[in-house]
């Protein structure tokens, strides 16, 4: 027998071994540990039946409540619209933070730096505070005359203040996302932009800023899930959203858990639509990438394509 | 600098330090040369890759390149378009300083939407195609005349499909360029360049990236091209391409121009032992 040879090789001549005579290898392991996982999966959910204090009559009397299905379009609107300031935003720094202008570098770092250091919920609470620091905002010369003048109570809404703390907070993020997918570009595009007689903002506009939002759009959506659940900090200023208008609700009637309750269902349900919206996007996408001219496939990539398969090689810095 | 003071005088009767007469004006009118480079140097981290080239390149007339890797060809076609910036001395196109502009005694950078009209005129193709992968072939071609030089939707698509049949993909209009062969995608990157009517047309190793069996087409195109006037640079490893379809052929080595002429006397009767040891290598 050969040294290292083990039992298992013995085996005989070529000629009688046949791979499709595998037999699947046995998991005990795998066996126990199911076993306890369906043993702790069955006593919490003979808890969540049996445990009086949930109040399940009481979750399923406010699950599609007026108060708190508005409390949803709240949530929703706020998450849609902070995306949305945030992505534009977001975008306009990107190209900044990328431009050979020095000072419009140095204002984006700044900008990144700051909304992305500070928390979104102290945001909020500056933000709706904003009176305290600055009475009125005006439009005018500097230091001289001012044409208009509002106070800026009347400015800052709760839904203002919501909306910008959440907004540039992901403006941060969403910049150093957008300023990597304008990098993964490849550099031969800009510069068979530039040599059809593009200026910089045009081949950024038209070209590589569609390439690079394609690239981006995963971590957005990813993004996105993140801002729902993010909204639920507006509660602090009062707004009614998901979360706020179940405080409202046990507030007066003590039924805190079950309420809670509503709210979580809510939650799970909204980014488990999102998530799912997330994948068919994703899916869509690469099944543009290298489709091929055939049939629905083709089709689709015509819609939704990500980035093709490069051939050839990429130009050459030096000679 | 001495360079400086020679451009700061220069008018229609301006002259180069080597004496010569820079023409102002389009040379198709004037008969001049086209391309003027002139004492050109560049370096990449202080590593010389250009010591002063000059040459001219007359207006239809075709001009190969070739030479080792490293020896600078690519970057000296990329200076003419300036998507590489010299060090020293001067590019004419078409009369005109390429990416610099003279104040007076002083020389600035172009202003970037004076530097992208230059461009306009100076048409590139380039080893790896670069064309636009979120872009049909249709919308490849007409999205330079539509947003540069506002061209009608429909002149524009017009005239794509013209350019289209020309280098013979009349049928891949609505395809993306993922969708084709390497070589279909080069006449593609080709058909845009030439929907901006450049007066000058450079390529950068255009088959390089090819399988061989896929290099024809392509240079039956340029060929063509060639054929219709066209001023044309192209740097080049096809030996036959050179033969058959040059006016002139430039040996580059080592940030030199070694030996030009004509393809008869560089390609079948090299002077310098450079050349002959690269055309042993290369045939």
């Amino acid at each position: 027998m050969h040294p290292y040879a083990t039992k298992a090789d013995a085996g005989g001549p070529p000629g009688q071994l046949d791979a499709k005579d595998i037999v699947r290898t046995p998991k005990p392991r795998q066996w126990i540990g199911t076993v306890i996982a369906l043993l702790l999966a069955s006593m919490f959910v003979h808890m969540l039946v049996t445990n009086s204090n949930l109040q399940w009559n009481v979750v399923g009397h406010y699950l599609f409540s007026h108060t708190i299905l508005s409390g949803i379009a709240l949530t929703l609107e706020l998450t849609l619209l902070a995306m949305l300031v945030g992505l534009v935003i977001g975008i306009v720094v990107a190209v900044m933070r990328l431009s050979d202008n020095v000072l419009l570098q140095r204002i984006s770092w700044a900008w990144i730096w700051f909304f992305r250091g500070v928390p979104p919920l102290v945001q909020l609470i500056f933000w709706y505070n904003l009176a305290s620091l600055v009475s009125s905002v005006s439009v005018g010369v500097p230091y001289g005359p001012t044409f208009i003048s509002w106070q800026t109570n009347s400015l800052i809404t709760p839904f203002t203040a919501a909306l910008l703390g959440l907004a540039f907070t992901e403006s941060a993020y969403a910049a150093e996302m957008i300023r990597a997918g304008i990098q993964a570009v490849n550099r031969g595009q800009v510069e068979a932009a530039n040599s059809l007689g593009m200026t910089g903002a045009q081949a950024m506009r038209r070209i590589v800023l569609p390439q690079a939002l394609r690239i981006v759009i995963p971590p957005i959506g990813n993004d996105t899930i993140s801002m729902l659940k993010f909204t639920s900090l507006v509660s602090v200023l009062a707004l009614p959203d998901l979360l706020y208008s179940a405080q409202e609700i046990y507030a007066r009637t003590y039924q805190t858990i079950p309420l809670l309750l509503v709210a979580t269902l809510w939650y799970l349900v909204l980014t488990t639509i999102l998530t799912a919206a997330e994948h068919l996007i994703e899916k869509r996408l690469r099944r543009g990438h290298g489709g091929g001219p055939t049939g629905a496939a083709a089709r689709q990539g015509a819609r939704w394509r990500l980035m093709p398969s490069w051939q050839g090689s990429v130009p050459k810095a030096a000679p | 600098m001495a360079a400086d003071a020679e451009l700061a005088g220069l008018g229609p009767e301006g002259r180069t330090v080597t004496g010569e007469p820079v023409i102002a004006g389009d040379p198709f009118v004037t008969g001049g040369p086209l391309v003027i480079v002139d004492r050109v140097r560049k370096s990449f981290h202080n590593v010389p890759v250009l010591n002063g080239i000059s040459f001219e390149v007359s207006a239809g007339e075709v001009c190969c390149i070739i030479g080792p890797s490293g020896s600078g060809k690519t970057t000296l076609l990329r200076c003419i378009n300036r998507l590489e910036k010299i060090e020293g001395g001067m590019i004419y196109v078409a009369g005109r300083p390429v990416g610099v502009s003279v104040h007076g005694t002083k020389l600035r950078e172009m202003r970037p939407a004076d530097l992208a009209a230059q461009r306009r005129d100076i048409g590139m193709v380039f080893q790896s195609f670069n064309l636009f992968p979120h872009k049909t072939v249709l919308a490849n071609i007409i999205e330079a005349p539509m947003i540069v030089k506002k061209t009608p939707r429909k002149t524009a698509i017009a005239e794509a499909h013209a350019l289209l049949a020309r280098v013979g993909l009349a049928d891949k209009a609505a395809a993306y360029p993922d969708q084709l062969s390497g070589g279909q995608q080069q006449r593609v990157a080709i058909a845009r360049s030439l929907a901006m009517n450049p007066k000058l047309m450079l390529f950068d190793e255009p088959t390089s990236a090819l399988d061989p069996e896929l290099v024809g087409e392509v240079l039956a195109v340029m060929k063509d091209l060639a054929e219709d006037g066209m001023t044309m640079i192209v740097v080049t490893h096809e030996m036959g391409f050179a033969r058959e379809v040059a006016d002139r052929v430039i040996f580059m080595d080592d940030g030199d121009i070694v030996e030009t002429g004509t393809p008869a006397e560089v390609l079948a009767n090299p002077q310098q032992p450079r050349t002959r040891s690269f055309l042993a290598r290369v045939s």
